[in-house]
């Protein structure tokens, strides 16, 4: 297959970046107008990658290598396999929703925010895709300043500065590190084969010493457990959450915090699955912490925007579970997860911005008994909580599901405290749909709401048709990832044998 | 017909889309016609698979209808796929049957209200769910209609979410039932590992093969059980029942009490192949039932709120089915289901009728003398009464007394005692009901005029009435080979291992004698209590204070949970949240941050500006290395 379409999808929104810096400010319909044909037809063009993906095999497709800096042994490698292939598909996704989801919200400088939003999703399609070390690190911060931006520019006044400020750092601290185990890597490879090269591919088959996995195992695994985000490393999270517009939320949960999760089943697992397994209890243990713990502090938050942020540490929390019981049914639902997670989560950020766009609180204490003046509303957002809270038929159950019974599998202990989860889930969930949108409309200037306009249906009615397709017929997604994620299982059941080896060493390096 | 039995749920599904999107666009007419219609048509279809199904050679039974694969991932595999055996044909009878009785009741019953597009779309939606729960041939596609049951319990207790009770009693049902889920969910899983399938027919086909009292099967069958209890209302998941009457009469009648409550019994008899391996299950669900069955009887005495008795009542009810499966008799516990779905859908919407006819009165401190002026009403519900009390020839009679007898034979005579007991408490406050509605005088507040219902309501009433009447002679227990309904349901229950009992007929016929007459007094007490001598239970609470209160306050059990769990947790939560996540989780990083910041401020210090003091570093810094070198 010769048809760049990778490199098309990553370069297309930067044309559209183009295109909009040309634009005259003073034309907001144009330039939003021209935001949404190139988000559309990234979209469209992201289909092709659906109906050409062979999902046979576990071998990435779709690639593109181009030498950059040759002397280094940096190139421009992309490709693209089940797992990636659903992530980029959400990218393209959301963005057009986004767009359209803010079109009245953004008044202020609209030629910069789209010129933000298109920029983001080449950065996003670009972590996706990237299967150069060096490119891939480049997109990952690259990413971070049109985030950071809209944090900092569009966010709510009162504390978006810090908030903008505490996203950086956290993840410019997380990244440093990685970097830092980027280059041992690189060097580690040279000293070994005598080659220079980032390829990814390459460097999977390295024969890296425990030690040095121990190490390059938690400098990767902080970056991303930052971004996921896992407990005790989350608090960035509520803030940039809460401060961000609308779509920065949506496109910061639905998409942004895969990154993480994406960075441990690309990187930090394949490189170093000795590694990988010695920490299985460590990180399952946050996991499962962050499940309760998200869930428990999402019960008694006051303010919706931080309910649902801390209700994402819960949800990834189940998703690091899946990945780490390192077999099938684990990792092909901690997978499917991300996307219902994107899904349902997104589309909370989105339901909440449309209230407070007519309210402008995100306090649950200012509302009640919204059902009766906005009754679409009111089942779309039943549908969504609905889909958060795991109930089957819908896709969150799916993921749920399958994660619990591989957790389970892989340590029953683990799997049972995890499915606790499930019972705060509805609580906080159906406490705070209660709370919002039952009862007596009993504050007056939520008594001439409007319901839902056209539009708004249209930004939430694709995102319902995924929730309920994932939700009763999940194998059209999960046949995608299924070689990916046997290939993935595969190489860890190799390197469970060897744990055992690199075990010995250090025992018998300790009686010496 | 059975190749198409997936248009059993499809019906109601299409209504419920139907009266879902555009209800609110159609005249009441056009929704009575579409809610109703729908399940109709599935009862019908269920009739015809019926029909077919027991006129299919032996050989071709059961039938399992596969329509595809839902979940597969590694060696995992969920079907959408039908178990069609006698087991699931019972329940598909009683779940469209009665279903359709109280969606036609329902047209009369919620005429007035704005909602009632919303109110047939969750109706159906619920039957849906319904019919995929018994319908489903392996554990997680029953799972999906067990939530699905409970979302929609949670949606008609919630469904006047204007009050503050009802959207308080609604979630209340979802979240306990999802602790119960929770356990059923662990069941599923280590169903999956022990077996590698959730199928019903293959776990059942490989559990045979392991030895009784295996601790896997065991631990399975106690974690499924703890889903039986949030879902039928036992110890100690009861308590959102009671509140669930904060739902609309109909949703009482037909999730409350016939069908969805009971679903959690049609699993342990569905599961029989591996209760019937595992003694100490057995034990628990018999005791559990027992004790459930019992302690909501004595409740139901002191209750004043016409549904509330009904409530309790139905709690008590589910532990007898629950006794039964627990003493290896799942058939009588079903064919008590069956009855009870008749007899208690029947005082459900009689009850319904009552408070209607009394424009929402449910205090029965201010009912009586209703006798004449409901003349069906009153009729029906002490149909009802007679079959819930077990006197012959009702239904109820047939199916307890199984019950009580199947325990006895059993050789748990402790048992037998304590659930006569609660046969006796039935019969009195089921009197008692009917007694403080009925008869005795007006209590009526002046402003109310009662006024019998209309055909709408009292033609399922009397339909319900004949069944309660009639209902138990498919199942004469005492005329072996004239049970018909054993000998249709046996090919899909296990039996418990060891040598059938044979006892005499006589034996069994007294015990018959004797059950009527536990019926019989408690049937006296109640007429001692509220005809003969209204001031008679004053005076006995008056003495027993203590009891009275405890009993009446539902031994405080609500007061025990809130003390002990709720209250904690949230509490606890919010300590997490003000103390653990914002003073020290985010607390080390802003002080992390702020530790920089103050330390920057020192180094700032040297920074200056002026080229003097750079210059005097220098100078000092040259002095310092060249001492170092000149020193060495």
């Amino acid at each position: 297959m010769n048809f760049p379409i990778l490199s098309i999808l990553i370069l297309l929104p930067m044309v559209g970046v183009a295109l909009i810096m040309m634009l005259n400010r003073e034309n907001q319909w144009v330039i939003k107008g021209t935001a949404m044909a190139v988000a559309l037809v990234e979209f469209v063009l992201s289909l092709y990658l659906w109906f050409g993906f062979n999902s046979e095999t576990a071998a990435m497709q779709f690639t593109e290598q181009y030498s950059w800096f040759p002397s280094y042994g940096i190139s421009y490698l992309v490709g693209l396999d089940g797992i990636s292939l659903l992530l980029v598909l959400l990218t393209t996704f959301i963005t057009p929703i986004c767009i359209l989801a803010c079109w009245e919200d953004v008044q202020d400088k609209v030629k910069e925010f789209m010129i933000c939003l298109l920029f983001l999703e080449t950065g996003m399609i670009g972590v996706f895709v990237a299967l150069d070390l060096f490119l891939f690190y480049v997109f990952w911060e690259v990413m971070l300043i049109p985030m950071y931006l809209l944090i900092g520019v569009w966010g709510n006044p009162a504390r978006k500065i810090y908030a903008a400020v505490k996203f950086f750092i956290f993840t410019m601290v997380g990244s440093l590190l990685m970097l830092v185990a980027i280059l041992v890597l690189y060097f580690y490879n040279h000293k070994v084969t005598g080659v220079y090269t980032f390829d990814l591919l390459k460097l999977y088959g390295l024969q890296i010493p425990f030690e040095m996995q121990f190490w390059m195992f938690l400098a990767f695994g902080l970056a991303f457990a930052i971004k996921v985000p896992m407990f005790p490393v989350h608090t960035w999270l509520p803030d940039a959450h809460t401060e961000a517009p609308t779509v920065g939320s949506v496109i910061l949960a639905a998409v942004l915090l895969k990154m993480g999760t994406y960075g441990f089943l690309r990187f930090n697992m394949p490189l170093f699955p000795e590694a990988g397994w010695y920490f299985v209890p460590l990180f399952a243990i946050l996991a499962i912490i962050g499940i309760i713990y998200g869930a428990l502090v999402s019960l008694v938050q006051v303010d919706l925007k931080r309910l649902v942020a801390f209700s994402s540490v819960s949800h990834l929390g189940f998703v690091m579970l899946g990945l780490f019981s390192y077999n099938m049914a684990g990792v092909q639902g901690g997978i499917i997860q991300m996307i219902n997670h994107g899904l349902s989560t997104g589309a909370l950020f989105l339901i909440v911005g449309m209230v407070y766009e007519r309210r402008h609180t995100r306090m649950i204490a200012d509302f009640g008994g919204l059902s009766k003046v906005m009754p679409i509303f009111a089942t779309i957002f039943m549908i969504v909580t609905l889909s958060s809270i795991g109930l089957p038929g819908l896709n969150g159950f799916v993921g749920e599901f399958l994660i619990l019974l591989g957790a389970f599998k892989a340590n029953m202990a683990y799997g049972i405290v995890a499915a606790s989860g499930v019972i705060f889930a509805a609580a906080y969930m159906l406490w705070m749909f209660q709370r919002v949108m039952f009862g007596v409309v009993d504050n007056e200037k939520n008594q001439n709401l409007k319901d839902l306009s056209t539009r708004e249906i249209v930004v939430l009615l694709p995102v319902l048709l995924f929730i309920v397709w994932i939700g009763v017929y999940p194998n059209t997604f999960l046949d995608k990832t299924k070689a990916s994620s046997a290939n993935f299982v595969a190489m860890m059941e190799k390197a469970k044998t060897t744990k055992v080896a690199t075990a010995d060493v250090i025992m018998k390096g300790a009686q010496r | 017909m059975i190749n198409y039995i997936w248009l059993v749920p499809v019906f109601p599904l299409i209504g419920f889309l139907i009266n879902g999107l555009f209800g609110k666009r159609m005249s009441k007419h056009t929704v009575s016609i579409v809610g109703p219609g729908s399940v109709g048509l599935s009862f019908a279809w269920v009739l015809g698979v019926f029909w077919e199904y027991i006129n299919l050679p032996a050989n071709a039974k059961p039938v399992e209808v596969v329509i595809y694969n839902w979940i597969t991932a590694g060696t995992f595999n969920a079907q959408a796929a039908f178990l069609v055996d006698p087991l699931s044909l019972v329940m598909l009878m009683v779940v469209s049957g009665v279903g359709f009785l109280i969606h036609i009741y329902s047209v009369g019953y919620m005429h007035d209200d704005p909602g009632f597009a919303r109110f047939f779309s969750y109706l159906n939606l619920f039957i849906v769910n319904m019919l995929i729960l018994v319908m489903a041939n392996n554990f997680l596609l029953m799972f999906v209609g067990w939530e699905g049951v409970g979302l929609c319990s949670y949606l008609l207790i919630g469904y006047w979410y204007e009050k503050q009770s009802a959207s308080d009693a609604g979630k209340k049902a979802f979240v306990v039932n999802r602790i119960g889920d929770f356990g059923f969910l662990v069941g599923i899983f280590l169903i999956f590992w022990t077996f590698g399938t959730v199928n019903f027919r293959e776990v059942f086909g490989q559990a045979a093969g392991y030895p009784v009292g295996d601790a896997i099967i065991t631990i399975i069958t106690l974690c499924l059980f703890v889903g039986a209890t949030g879902k039928s209302a036992q110890i100690p998941l009861y308590t959102w029942l009671p509140d669930a009457m904060e739902g609309p009469t109909p949703v009482s009648a037909l999730i409350h009490a016939a069908t969805m409550v009971t679903a959690g019994v049609y699993m342990v008899a569905r599961c029989s192949a591996l209760y019937v391996m595992a003694p100490v299950s057995m034990t628990v669900v018999a005791v559990v039932g027992l004790g459930t069955a019992i302690l909501a009887a004595s409740i139901g005495l002191a209750q004043n709120d016409i549904k509330r008795v009904l409530a309790y009542s139905t709690v008590s009810q589910l532990g007898y089915m629950f006794l039964a499966c627990g003493v290896g008799a799942f058939v009588a516990g079903i064919f008590h289901l069956m009855t009870h779905a008749f007899f208690k859908a029947l005082l459900f919407l009689g009850s319904g009728s009552v408070i209607h006819g009394m424009h929402g009165e449910q205090d029965m401190r201010k009912m009586g003398y209703l006798k004449g002026k409901m003349p069906i009403t009153y009729a029906v519900m002490l149909v009802g009464t007679l079959a819930i009390a077990g006197i012959f020839p009702f239904a109820g009679f047939f199916s307890k007394d199984e019950i009580l007898f199947k325990a006895l034979v059993d050789g748990h005579v402790g048992y037998w005692a304590i659930a006569s007991l609660g046969a006796l408490m039935t019969a009195f406050y089921m009197f008692r009901l009917i007694f403080m509605t009925f008869y005795g005088e007006k209590r009526w507040d002046p402003h109310v005029h009662p006024h019998e219902s209309p055909p709408v309501m009292t033609i399922p009433l009397i339909i319900l009435a004949i069944l309660s009447a009639v209902g138990g002679f498919v199942g004469i227990p005492l005329l072996h080979g004239w049970n018909v309904f054993h000998e249709f349901l046996s090919p899909s229950i296990a039996h418990v291992a060891g040598p059938e009992v044979h006892h005499a007929m006589s034996f069994e016929l007294i015990m018959m004698f004797v059950s009527m007459g536990v019926a019989g007094v408690g049937i006296f007490l109640a007429y001692k209590f509220y005809i003969k001598q209204p001031e008679l239970p004053e005076q006995v609470t008056a003495k027993v204070p203590g009891v009275y209160d405890l009993i009446y306050n539902k031994y405080y059990v609500d007061e025990l949970y809130d003390a002990t769990v709720v209250e904690p947790i949230r509490n606890g939560s919010v300590f997490l949240w003000k103390e653990a996540d914002s003073k020290v989780v985010d607390g080390a990083i802003n002080g992390t941050a702020s530790l920089v910041e103050r330390l920057s401020a020192i180094i700032r210090k040297l920074e200056t500006g002026y080229v003097q003091n750079y210059a005097l570093g220098i100078l000092i810094g040259v002095a310092v290395i060249t001492g170092y070198y000149l020193g060495r």
